[in-house]
């Protein structure tokens, strides 16, 4: 299948630095992508070149796999919503949703349907008189999705579209931005900094580190099998133990073979452990099959549904991570210099070779 | 020291300066406007309105027209020529717009009457210019360039045009660049974005660099002088002969009020512009 929007082994160097090295990745019809990664490692770029605002040092931006690469961004079928939402502040709500249209020359009748059709997806039907400046941040957002949204595009580009709200409207519009995309059956493709963002709406994920892309995949392939030290540690919480890959598992110094999976023997390795995998108990367990470990805890962060267990092993730098749910017996019992006892079957751990 | 005490302690020498050299000379000039003039000079204290009357006789009120049409096609040609600066300076990269804004108040740095007489250097029969068409064959005889209105307009475009550039300049370095992106991401060239963005958002500069340039222009009295030949009179050289020449310091101080007023109206007005557009349009 024909990507709705690609780019193929794109490139972009600002002075000394490549702030997009050679990508390259597709959006497929409907999907929500994300790109996501810290700032500065390209996510932006990549965007503006799609967008057109920036030209490739190399490399090709497709689309329906037609070549657009030297297609100025007035002539693009994509739209974009920026960050700072740059709604016209001399223009009405529905004078800014209509700019697209006019542009295109589209007049009267249809033109007005069209508007009001687009504020009503956006469900701003009722503030359509308004000026951006006597709108609230979450309404200014909506506008700027009509806005992106009303010429149809083949792909909707938005910049960092939830960073300006607060966190709760934030929830909300995630489910917001998934039912437009549902609706339009449009190519969404999302940048952003935040992964909780990026794994609750996106099919997809590409996660940049330096200008390139460390891994592209499902959210959950991301979060269960990173592909690398960069993404484990990126995505979520993780436990690292430094070793050498062995039969078995990885051998890490001070603690023995840590059982897992996969991995050559004698090359440097490090295992990867979620702390959600890790079961604590206040007494000395002894398993053939699981990993155990034995230490002090050091600190205990309540989370609400969880608290998060810190517990200082001999021989590790950094104390591992354990999250047992609030509402259990062992949650209720642990406390600060008590001494436990952190189990995993092998199969939860996952070896990366650095 | 209360807040009160320390913002007069901040403002007293700078507020007292205005009163006593701008406020005091402006009461003395509104007063002196409805008096009689002296036999010798001066005033006598009679109340009068005819200094105003006067004012209005088609003679003066000729000057004052032809004043403010020398002023006006001055501000335009200062707006076509500045807005492309100002412009160009605020797209420039970060680190040239504070050397370039340097170097467009450089002038102010020598004196106004110098740079002025430079210009009939430039501009007279056998100036730089005539003498440089002359050479390269694009005219057979010297260009009547100095002594007259086109002079008078182009030594005060030049003397003005920092003001009206320093003032575009703040009103469009202040655009969020994304809106103008967003203007062509939704499909308008560049031309349609300057229309319908970058132009509506920027007249809070335009109208403060126009009101600059005509409130400077009209009421300059040098540059007609001197670039004018004397044969364009405008409403400085008019109060200037009054004060100095016919010794009518009434009738001069009622043609310096009117003047006066219409440079406060013209603030006003660019006050109320400011202020409806007020903000709009910057960064969000």
């Amino acid at each position: 299948m024909t990507a709705v929007v690609a780019v193929d082994a794109i490139a972009k160097r600002f002075g000394a630095v490549a702030a997009v090295d050679e990508v390259t990745l597709g959006v497929a019809e409907g999907e929500f992508f994300a790109l996501l990664g810290p700032s500065g490692c390209g996510k932006t770029t990549l965007l503006r070149l799609i967008a057109g605002f920036e030209r490739p040092d190399t490399g090709r931006v497709l689309l329906d796999g037609r070549d657009i690469t030297a297609i100025p961004p007035n002539r693009r079928p994509v739209n974009m919503m920026f960050q700072s939402y740059a709604l016209f502040p001399h223009m009405s709500v529905s004078g800014n949703v209509s700019y697209g249209l006019e542009m295109e020359g589209m007049k009267g009748p249809e033109r007005s349907r069209r508007v009001a059709e687009a504020l009503d997806l956006v469900r701003l039907g009722d503030l359509a008189k308004r000026r951006p400046d006597q709108l609230s941040g979450g309404q200014r957002q909506r506008v700027a999705l009509a806005r992106a949204l009303i010429k149809r595009p083949r792909a909707l580009l938005l910049d960092e579209p939830l960073a300006a709200l607060d966190k709760k409207l934030r929830g909300e519009m995630q489910v917001e931005l998934k039912r437009l995309q549902h609706e339009t059956g449009i190519a969404f493709l999302v940048v952003t900094h935040d992964q909780e963002e990026a794994l609750a709406m996106a099919d997809r994920i590409a996660l940049m580190q330096d200008g390139r892309v460390a891994q592209m995949d499902s959210p959950r392939a991301l979060y269960e099998r990173p592909a690398n030290r960069f993404v484990a540690g990126f995505i979520g919480l993780m436990n690292f133990f430094e070793g050498r890959a062995a039969a078995g598992g990885v051998e890490v110094e001070g603690l023995g073979l840590l059982k897992a999976e996969g991995g050559q023997s004698g090359e440097a390795a490090t295992l990867a452990v979620r702390p959600e995998r890790l079961r604590v108990h206040l007494a000395p367990i002894s398993s053939e099959s699981a990993n155990t470990l034995a230490g002090t805890v050091v600190d205990i962060s309540y989370l609400g549904q969880d608290q998060l267990v810190r517990v200082r092993v001999a021989g590790q730098s950094t104390p591992v991570m354990a999250r047992v749910a609030s509402a259990t017996d062992v949650a209720a019992r642990v406390t600060l210099g008590r001494k436990v006892w952190c189990e995993w079957p092998p199969e939860d751990g996952r070896v990366l070779l650095t | 020291m209360s807040e009160l005490t320390r913002r007069l302690v901040l403002l007293g020498p700078g507020l007292a300066w205005f009163a006593l050299f701008l406020v005091a000379p402006c009461a003395i000039v509104f007063v002196y406007s409805f008096l009689e003039r002296g036999t010798y000079g001066g005033i006598d204290r009679v109340f009068t309105l005819e200094n105003y009357t006067r004012a209005a006789d088609p003679l003066y009120l000729g000057i004052f027209i032809s004043s403010a049409r020398i002023a006006a096609m001055t501000t335009l040609a200062a707006l076509l020529f500045g807005y492309p600066a100002a412009y160009g300076i605020a797209a420039a990269p970060k680190r040239w717009q504070v050397p370039l804004l340097i170097l467009v108040m450089l002038p102010f740095w020598s004196n106004y009457l110098i740079r002025t007489y430079a210009w009939i250097v430039l501009l007279n029969r056998e100036g730089l210019i005539n003498h440089g068409l002359e050479v390269l064959g694009l005219a057979d005889e010297p260009l009547p360039l100095l002594y007259n209105d086109f002079a008078i307009v182009v030594g005060l475009v030049y003397g003005y045009l920092p003001f009206m550039v320093l003032a575009l300049y703040s009103s469009i370095a202040r655009l969020n660049p994304e809106t103008l992106e967003a203007s062509a991401d939704l499909g308008a060239s560049g031309l349609r974005t300057f229309l319908r963005v970058t132009l509506p958002l920027t007249v809070p500069g335009i109208a403060a660099g126009c009101v600059f340039v005509f409130v400077l222009s009209i009421g300059n009295f040098i540059t007609p002088d001197l670039l004018g030949g004397g044969r364009t009179l405008m409403v400085g050289n008019l109060i200037f002969n009054q004060f100095l020449s016919a010794r009518d310091w009434p009738f001069g101080s009622g043609l310096a009020f009117l003047l006066i007023a219409l440079m406060m109206l013209l603030l006003l007005v660019q006050a109320v512009v400011a202020r409806r557009a007020g903000g709009a349009g910057l960064h969000a």
